[in-house]
């Protein structure tokens, strides 16, 4: 059997790559090892979150899976930074567990050029440099032009709880025991990463009453940009919110010596990331503090666990039973599913292009966890790019890279090929210095024209982006039209001020214009100032972008570099010079000296 | 890569003229405005146009200015050349206006490093111009990192802590937006602490204009008792610099009666003759007025008459301005010596010329003018500092402006981040250390 893409590894990263090729007209397998599992939330119940939520909006543009899946589930969904301004606005959701996979798993089903396969990958196959297919651990070959490794958490994993250490995935699933070996054989660096989750508490055994109740916003919301909403949002499931207590410290701080992370049991444990850190981790470092907050996310309305964020700990069992009786309305929680830390390697991001394929294997692609990063939204963001650029690649067209001023995708891979990592790397709206640009309300405008160039986006919704831009052209026209004699100024003007909304003003229109429209061309007028400021500084980044470096270059070649530089760039192998600026230990000099030998020998 | 730079390329100070050049794409986008004469999109590459730089309505200097155009220019892009008046003040004044109208304070050898970016010389040309002027290089760059006294550098690190503290915080609650037990960040939370920052950051400038005097000029009077030849002498003054540049919005409180530049130190002169002098009576109006300007002054120039002894009146000035940086005069040698006063005096004739050389040459010395134009970056690291800081005036202005329009905090949070960017670059935080490796470091400014 013969395939044009092999996907290993069917979770977000995996499900997003495989849909992509698939909707590009290439031959896909996806290859799991539970056909349950797929598209699973191992960790917490919600798709989102702050920036997370831009980057499910994006994905949604570019023609991918993520929003509208989680549209078609949700439990719950709000709009965070509803107060603060149009930049850091993002969707958060409570979405269903059960019916997440199941939808999914319908989609990937009714795909056409796309079979799903139950196995476990061992080896890939090498011939020249490029990959030619895979091996099972049933000793079965399948061979293919290009392969996308999404194996999320469970390459070797090992399951931490106080000081046992249990060699398998999450949930008890088996764990990828050969290929990550098989990787560092063919020249890849590895890496040990470490996250962890919380425990999960019986619905039925929690006291609501006393706890404070979070509820979804009071109207309608879609991650996709199809804006079908498949929930009554009058009707959303709340999540709850409580607090540890001095009780809870204390016997945290008792038990210290018991926890897998704090008891020393292993000389050589994986890094964590610093922006979820386990109770234990924010204990112990913020020991002023009197309480931290929790919070009670429904999974699923099919089975009765509550997810209690926050809560993520190695402890012991025992220990765990006694932390969650601490909490307030959880006195008497039954725990369904104990706490706690997996390990599991991942291969150093400096080792990919920004399209994700491979520097030292051609056609092979990785995206997600095994990239070092955290959070479904950004392994869905990364697979999307993979399926891309991986049927690009098969087409000899050029990959699609984003840039730091397209999308949050475009800084989390920029950062990753360009900074690496040591620890799961999580987007953050401070990541980003073009946020203003990298908005919720404008993925679209901002992405669905390249998703369509590249034959992933539907016509349908190419006509939609179309008219939207038409109609937002025409707003623009209009609103100079509408003057205010009293303020001598047009709307367009008049708009800038804070207290005006374009909303009051709607009677005066000649025509009934899309809500999305009315709120670009607010954005647009409201922060012109702002926006004109970041526009600006990414031109530069854009300018210096367009210089690009040959992948042919040698830097041994090139005189006058300074060691470190030489070395870093022979590491990362920049693909422009605007990604060369961001290595550190690379200096203005060496750039310099770089663009001249570049313009010497290939008369750029 | 190509944003717009500008330097001084010769040393600043004493020259009869001191040349500015500025280079990149903006460059003549960026000079027109400032320039009173042709309109420099017309007129044609490789020529030299007379005319004034004008700065807010007000005559900055009169100079000559060189336009080439690319590429046939140094740098392979736009370049002006401004000839100005070679005053270390009226220097930086421009450089201080073209660093506000949007240009970049060159890096040490840039002009040169875009030379070689542009692919004008190579590398081994760009050595042999750096053997050339890098004799005082070394010491320029420390001392443009170490310029700054610590105390003002610790006011500006105390200021970055502040906002960055801030700025984090302001992030978390945007990252976090449902942690509740984080503070969060509001509009009229940082109001006040914008507004001490303002204030502090008003109070270095000042400060650090006050501790450069000879960037605005120096605030100089002469004083003396009737018909001791103050006039005279400011007469001389005046015509010894053909230049009387310009005039200085004078506050009410002083009385400019001109400027001159006295051996690359400009001097505001300021004149006494209206105080009400009296022979008899100390306790007059006229004389509180005049003490209230030797508080002020940071020269005086005190006239004393040499055909007479010293009067009531010569003692008390004498007394009230021993502790100011002064230079006593003895005017009047021409006619008969009978002053008896004899400490470190200089002796002039002013209605004859006489002795006017030695009072520039002992004013060069009070001021300690001769260490700073032997260093001269300190001057122009001086001036970018200074721009700097009133740009991250202007960008905490912007934060102001937001936080009266009410603008979401996270907008306003944009602008406090370049606050502490620029404030950053003022004390070196965001870049010194990467340039201090660098290979074009060692070059001087300018050429």
């Amino acid at each position: 059997m013969r395939y044009d893409v092999i996907v290993v590894g069917a979770g977000h990263a995996g499900c997003e790559a495989a849909l992509a090729c698939s909707r590009m007209g290439k031959k896909t397998l996806l290859i799991t090892i539970n056909i349950n599992n797929i598209a699973d939330m191992p960790c917490n119940p919600s798709i989102g979150g702050s920036a997370k939520g831009i980057v499910v909006r994006e994905i949604d543009a570019l023609g991918g899976e993520m929003g509208r899946n989680a549209d078609k589930t949700l439990l719950q969904i709000k709009m965070l930074n509803s107060s603060k301004g149009p930049a850091v606005r993002s969707l958060r959701s409570q979405a269903d567990k059960v019916t997440y996979k199941k939808e999914m798993l319908k989609t990937l089903e009714a795909t056409p050029n796309l079979i799903i396969k139950e196995a476990i990958v061992a080896d890939i196959l090498v011939e020249d440099n490029k990959i030619t297919g895979i091996t099972t651990e049933d000793k079965e070959t399948i061979l293919c032009d290009a392969c996308i490794l999404t194996t999320g958490t469970y390459l070797k994993a090992d399951i931490l709880v106080g000081d046992s250490r249990t060699p398998e995935g999450p949930h008890g699933e088996k764990r990828a025991n050969f290929l990550s070996n098989n990787l560092a054989k063919l020249g890849f660096k590895l890496l040990r990463l470490k996250t962890g989750t919380p425990p999960r508490i019986e619905r039925s055994s929690i006291d609501f009453s006393e706890l404070k109740k979070e509820d979804g916003d009071d109207e309608k919301l879609t991650f996709s940009f199809d804006n079908i909403t498949y929930y009554d949002y009058k009707n959303q499931v709340p999540c709850y919110l409580t607090y540890t207590n001095e009780k809870t410290h204390k016997i945290i701080m008792d038990n210290l010596n018991k926890s897998a992370m704090y008891g020393g049991f292993y000389e050589t444990l994986g890094i964590g990331p610093r922006y979820c850190p386990s109770i234990e981790d924010k204990v112990v470092r913020f020991k002023d503090k009197e309480r931290h907050q929790l919070f009670l996310e429904p999974e699923s309305m099919y089975y009765d666990d509550i997810y209690l964020q926050g809560f993520s700990t190695s402890m012991p069992h025992d220990v765990q039973e006694d932390m969650v009786h601490s909490l307030k309305g959880l006195e008497h929680a039954k725990i369904l599913k104990y706490a706690y830390a997996i390990e599991y390697d991942a291969i150093d991001p400096l080792q990919l292009k920004p399209s994700l394929e491979t520097k030292i294997i051609e056609n092979l692609f990785t995206a997600g966890q095994i990239n070092g990063t955290s959070g479904y939204e950004e392994a869905a963001g990364q697979g999307i790019i993979a399926g891309i650029n991986a049927s690009l690649k098969l087409d000899n067209k050029e990959p699609l890279i984003l840039s730091r001023s397209d999308a949050y995708i475009g800084v989390l891979i920029d950062d990753l090929v360009t900074k690496g990592t040591i620890e799961p790397y999580r987007l953050l709206t401070s990541r980003a210095e073009f946020r203003l640009l990298l908005r919720s309300d404008n993925a679209d405008l901002r992405l669905s024209k390249k998703a369509y160039e590249v034959g992933l986006l539907s016509q349908g919704r190419y006509d939609k982006l179309v008219n939207k831009e038409k109609e937002i052209e025409e707003l623009e026209e209009e609103i100079k039209t509408i003057t205010f004699p009293q303020y001598k100024c047009n709307l367009s003007e008049y708009l800038k001020r804070p207290e005006v909304k374009i909303v009051d003003y709607l009677d005066k229109f000649s025509k009934k214009y899309d809500k999305e429209v009315l709120e670009q061309v607010e954005i647009n007028h409201k922060y012109e100032g702002y926006i004109q400021k970041a526009k600006k500084e990414a031109e530069k980044m854009i300018r210096l972008g367009k210089k690009q470096i040959p992948d042919d270059i040698d830097y041994s070649k090139v005189d006058n570099l300074a060691t470190e530089a030489k070395q870093k760039l022979e590491k990362i192998r920049p693909r422009t010079i605007d990604q060369a600026t961001r290595i550190s230990g690379v200096n203005p000099s060496d750039i310099a000296i770089l663009m001249v030998y570049l313009k010497r020998h290939y008369n750029e | 890569m190509n944003d717009t730079i500008v330097a001084i390329s010769t040393a600043l100070g004493e020259g009869a003229i001191s040349i500015i050049r500025v280079s990149g794409d903006d460059a003549i986008n960026i000079v027109n405005p400032l320039f009173k004469g042709k309109d420099l999109n017309k007129v044609k590459s490789h020529t030299i146009n007379y005319g004034h730089i004008i700065y807010k309505g007000e005559i900055i200097d009169e100079v000559l200015l060189s336009i080439m155009k690319a590429p046939k220019t140094y740098t392979k892009e736009d370049v002006i050349e401004i000839n100005t008046h070679g005053s270390i003040a009226v220097v930086n004044k421009i450089m201080e206006i073209l660093l506000l109208s949007g240009c970049r304070m060159a890096e040490p050898g840039e002009f040169t490093k875009r030379a070689f970016l542009n692919g004008r010389i190579d590398l081994t040309e760009s050595e042999g111009v750096m053997d050339l002027i890098n004799s005082e290089t070394e010491l320029t760059r420390k001392m443009a990192i170490n310029q700054i006294s610590g105390k003002v550098s610790k006011l500006i690190t105390d200021l970055r802590e502040k906002i960055i503290a801030l700025i984090s915080n302001i992030e978390v609650n945007i990252d976090y937006p449902e942690y509740e037990d984080i503070e969060v960040i509001t509009i009229s939370k940082i109001k006040n602490e914008v507004k001490i920052m303002k204030e502090k950051l008003l109070e270095i400038l000042k400060l650090s204009e006050d501790g450069k005097t000879l960037k605005d000029g120096i605030k100089t009077i002469i004083l003396g008792k009737p018909n001791v030849g103050k006039s005279s002498l400011l007469n001389a003054l005046l015509e010894e610099e053909k230049a009387i540049v310009t005039d200085v919005k004078g506050t009410t409180r002083d009385i400019v009666e001109g400027n001159i530049i006295l051996g690359g130190v400009k001097l505001n002169l300021i004149d006494t003759a209206g105080v009400r002098e009296s022979n008899d009576i100390v306790e007059k109006i006229g004389i509180e007025k005049s003490l209230n300007l030797i508080d002020d002054a940071e020269l005086v120039l005190l006239v004393l008459d040499a055909s007479e002894d010293l009067s009531e009146e010569d003692k008390f000035l004498l007394d009230k301005t021993k502790d100011k940086k002064r230079i006593v005069i003895m005017n009047k040698t021409d006619l008969s010596y009978n002053n008896s006063y004899d400490k470190d005096i200089i002796k002039i004739s002013a209605k004859n010329n006489i002795g006017i050389e030695d009072i520039k040459e002992k004013i060069k010395e009070v001021f300690n003018v001769g260490s700073f134009l032997s260093k001269n970056l300190m001057f122009f690291t001086n001036a970018r500092q200074i721009a700097l800081l009133k740009s991250a005036i202007e960008s905490l202005e912007e934060v102001e402006k937001g936080i009266n329009e009410e603008k979401e905090i996270d907008m306003i949070e944009i602008d406090l981040k370049l606050v502490w960017e620029k404030l950053g670059d003022i004390i070196g935080a965001n870049y010194t250390e990467e340039l201090i490796d660098d290979l074009f470091s060692r070059f001087c400014l300018g050429k």
